[in-house]
């Protein structure tokens, strides 16, 4: 190298070292949160058309109060903060959009510190937890405020502002459950019946999850095995028994749709190769069904989820993919 | 559709998964082979090949001619390495290659009168004749000692010794010799400017490879985002019986395995070679060497490099002599620019990142990309949300994050449940990673600690 190319060299940039590959295509973990909260932008939107300004309050509570419980922890151990990725965020939309319009603000609140304090934060924080969150801070409110989670009305008033031809305080699945009565299945679809605040629009559900599909942040094998699997099992039933819920009422009524693409399909508590992705998806959607059908419970999606999320260390040990060239042989 | 596309393979042209990075090969892709002016002084590292190193056999303060062979192996697996000018050798010395192997290394101060310099040194390496009506009657293990002799090892970038390729083993038979020109890597361009300069040397070459090997069948698989190279290859091996066919742009598609699949629809097994399949794969670069070893007695001495990427003043494919500093080439394409923030040898999936431009190329350079500060991946590591991206990406098939984990745990069982030695290590993971985990890094750490069973 010569004395000149030596000079230039000191006046050149400083060069960065890192192993590679040195591109990205990287989009970052809070891009993908914001893709989630745009898909659940249809489910948020029905919600409050339907049930009124009380539903967003809802949502509002729990995304506040699970931001705030999310910096409150990583401040009480010292670690860097996380609310930035914006995960908390999404638990608590997700856990506004799964509690009844007509429930006080602190059910929101003390679910969402079940949900970012024990599920989430004490078991590792993004990713590490094992149970999904929200569903967790719901099953936590669900058994301290058993009344305020199934009364779907408050005191006083006929029905959800918009829901008007709606007589019956219950939800469709308890209506069809206890009093075998089947609700119209366009009003299942577009969300004019009862319920908590997201899960009662199938089809704003559907078109936000199909985004999510779309832009590869959910996959779309767990939404479809689920449903599959639900269908099967309701379509038995709907067979073999004199049910007023015909198959469709159980695809469209509860959080089902809802489930299917934003719950289950939560990374961090659902497997991780494709082959387990569908045994998660089966599972859940057969567990929804056994539970809306056999136990003394209308909706089965909360409970069906957290036992499945039980299984997913299993799942994942039992699907490791077999490298391209099969597994490395054994050397004799 | 063009004739690339009807003839006839086992394979669908294509692998599962994969990614499809922006190829950026138009910076330097239109830029014709330049010869770089002869270096005032050449450091030839002993090592310069997966096996062996070479022992210097060159006394310092000696007059050495190009050509001249510098270190030798007895070894197998080995390539010898020779002279890439002609100069006066100094006591040898270490230095680090670009992938962090310290070396030994001969310094060769250049003689002031080279024999061979600008284009009589193209017509040598790569122009002229390339007669390939003799070649049925060459023993095949004359072809492959000639291809030891010459030092030829594999120019895509991995170095492995060619010869060994080559050597016949009963129980393997090869059917198929694939001659890999998808240089898939992104900003590459220099086996694009080979196929498109000089074809004939790389027909004669796969012709030769495939009478050392015993192959009945020779296809040279091209990425279809070179039509141009395509048919170019397509003339010259008009009347050989070779096969040109276009494979899908699909990264990592220049890779042994995921060139086999999209080709032959075989799978080479975890751990091995593509030999238990019956095929050999040699860069196209390697089989322009390989006819010049054989035909003309001519080592491998000289390379085309890229130099390319938003880093560089000017982007140009330039033929170098080996061990030739990247900083003597980087000066000769206009340095560097304000922005350049790494500068890579090799692609930039791959490659490895210099932190000193004063070490010499190798016969596996196949490129010098500069990025700018805004391209490359920064790795601030967040927390991995098991979102699959690496799986869908993965061309082997793999759970990378899983194997990160396992080797950042050092938990070697569960590093081997994951198949930690079938990575490929080609990068695919950690480029669509949305937390940025090193994962190749990791995997890389977790192979080389693995214990030996």
């Amino acid at each position: 190298m010569t004395e000149e190319a030596k000079e230039n060299q000191q006046v050149a940039p400083v060069l960065s070292v890192a192993p590679g590959p040195h591109i990205t295509a990287a989009r970052s973990m809070r891009r993908v949160m914001i893709d989630v909260l745009i898909a659940l932008v249809p489910a948020a939107a029905t919600g409050v058309y339907v049930f009124g300004w009380r539903a967003g309050m809802q949502m509002g509570v729990c995304v506040v109060s699970c931001m705030f419980f999310e910096a409150l922890f990583q401040f009480l151990r010292k670690r860097p903060h996380t609310v930035g990725d914006l995960s908390a965020a999404v638990t608590g939309i997700i856990l506004g959009l799964s509690i009844p319009w007509t429930a006080p603000w602190y059910v929101g609140f003390i679910g969402s510190a079940a949900a970012i304090l024990i599920a989430k934060m004490l078991f590792g924080g993004l990713g590490s937890n094992i149970f999904n969150p929200a569903m967790t801070g719901r099953a936590f409110v669900q058994a301290c405020f058993a009344s305020e989670m199934t009364t779907y009305l408050l005191p006083g008033k006929i029905g959800p502002p918009r829901a008007v031809e709606i007589i019956t305080q219950a939800t469709p699945l308890a209506a069809g459950k206890f009093e075998h009565v089947a609700y119209n299945l366009q009003d299942l679809a577009f969300g004019c019946v009862n319920g908590s605040v997201g899960e009662t629009g199938a089809i704003a559900c559907a078109v936000g999850g199909l985004y999510l599909i779309l832009r590869r942040s959910a996959s779309w094998r767990i939404p479809l095995g689920m449903l599959v699997a639900a269908a099967i099992v309701a379509g038995i039933n709907q067979t073999l028994t004199d049910t007023v819920l015909t198959v469709g009422h159980h695809l469209l009524a509860g959080g089902l749709v809802f489930g299917a693409f934003f719950i289950a399909t939560d990374p961090a508590t659902s497997p991780i190769s494709n082959r387990g992705k569908w045994i998660f998806g089966i599972g859940t959607g057969a567990l929804v069904m056994l539970i809306r059908l056999f136990a003394n419970v209308p909706e089965g999606v909360m409970y069906a989820v957290l036992v499945m999320n039980m299984t997913v260390p299993l799942i994942d040990r039992w699907t490791v993919p077999k490298p391209l060239g099969g597994p490395v042989k054994k050397k004799t | 559709m063009t004739v690339a596309d009807t003839i006839k393979i086992p394979g669908k042209r294509s692998f599962a998964r994969g990614i499809h990075p922006s190829d950026k090969k138009s910076l330097c892709a239109g830029s014709p082979v330049e010869i770089l002016p002869t270096p005032k002084s050449v450091l030839i590292p002993l090592s310069q090949h997966i096996g062996a190193p070479c022992a210097a056999i060159v006394k310092p303060r000696t007059e050495i001619a190009i050509g001249d062979v510098v270190g030798d192996s007895e070894a197998f697996v080995s390539a010898p390495v020779h002279a890439s000018v002609g100069g006066t050798t100094s006591a040898a010395t270490v230095t680090t290659l670009p992938n962090g192997q310290h070396v030994g290394a001969i310094p060769i101060t250049v003689a002031e009168e080279q024999p061979l310099a600008s284009q009589g040194l193209w017509d040598d390496i790569y122009g002229g004749n390339w007669p390939t009506d003799s070649i049925e009657s060459l023993d095949p293990k004359q072809i492959t000692q000639a291809v030891r002799t010459g030092g030829i090892v594999g120019m895509g970038g991995a170095t492995f010794p060619t010869h060994v390729k080559f050597a016949r083993n009963p129980d393997k038979p090869i059917d198929t010799l694939i001659i890999n020109g998808c240089e898939c890597e992104p900003y590459l361009t220099s086996d694009h400017r080979l196929m498109l300069e000089a074809p004939e040397p790389i027909i004669a070459g796969a012709l030769l490879s495939a009478r050392a090997a015993g192959a009945e069948r020779i296809i040279v698989a091209i990425e279809d985002n070179k039509p141009d190279a395509i048919e170019k290859m397509q003339s010259a091996a008009t009347g050989t019986g070779i096969d040109i066919v276009g494979v899908h742009t699909l990264y990592p598609m220049g890779g042994e395995k995921q060139l086999i699949v999209a080709v032959m629809a075989r799978e080479v097994p975890t751990g091995g070679l593509p030999l238990d399949v019956g095929v050999v794969v040699v860069n196209v670069a390697t089989a322009a060497a390989v006819a010049r070893a054989v035909l003309r007695n001519k080592p491998l001495t000289h390379r085309i490099i890229s130099v390319t990427g938003e880093g560089v003043a000017t982007p140009k494919n330039i033929l170098a002599p080996v061990g030739t500093s990247y900083a003597d080439i980087i000066e000769h394409c206009g340095g560097l620019t304000d922005s350049a923030d790494r500068v890579i040898s090799g692609g930039p999936m791959m490659g490895f990142a210099l932190g000193d431009l004063d070490v010499p190329v190798t016969k596996g350079t196949s490129g010098i990309v500069v990025l700018t500060e805004a391209q490359t991946r920064k790795s601030a590591e967040t927390a991995c949300v098991r979102c699959g991206r690496c799986v869908s990406a993965c061309p082997l098939g793999l759970v990378p994050t899983r194997i990160a984990l396992a080797a950042r745990n050092k938990d070697w069982e569960m590093a081997k449940r994951y198949y930690i030695t079938a990575c490929v290590e080609c990068g695919c993971c950690a480029y669509v990673c949305p937390a940025e985990i090193p994962l190749v890094q990791l995997i890389r750490a977790g192979k080389a600690g693995l214990p030996r069973d």
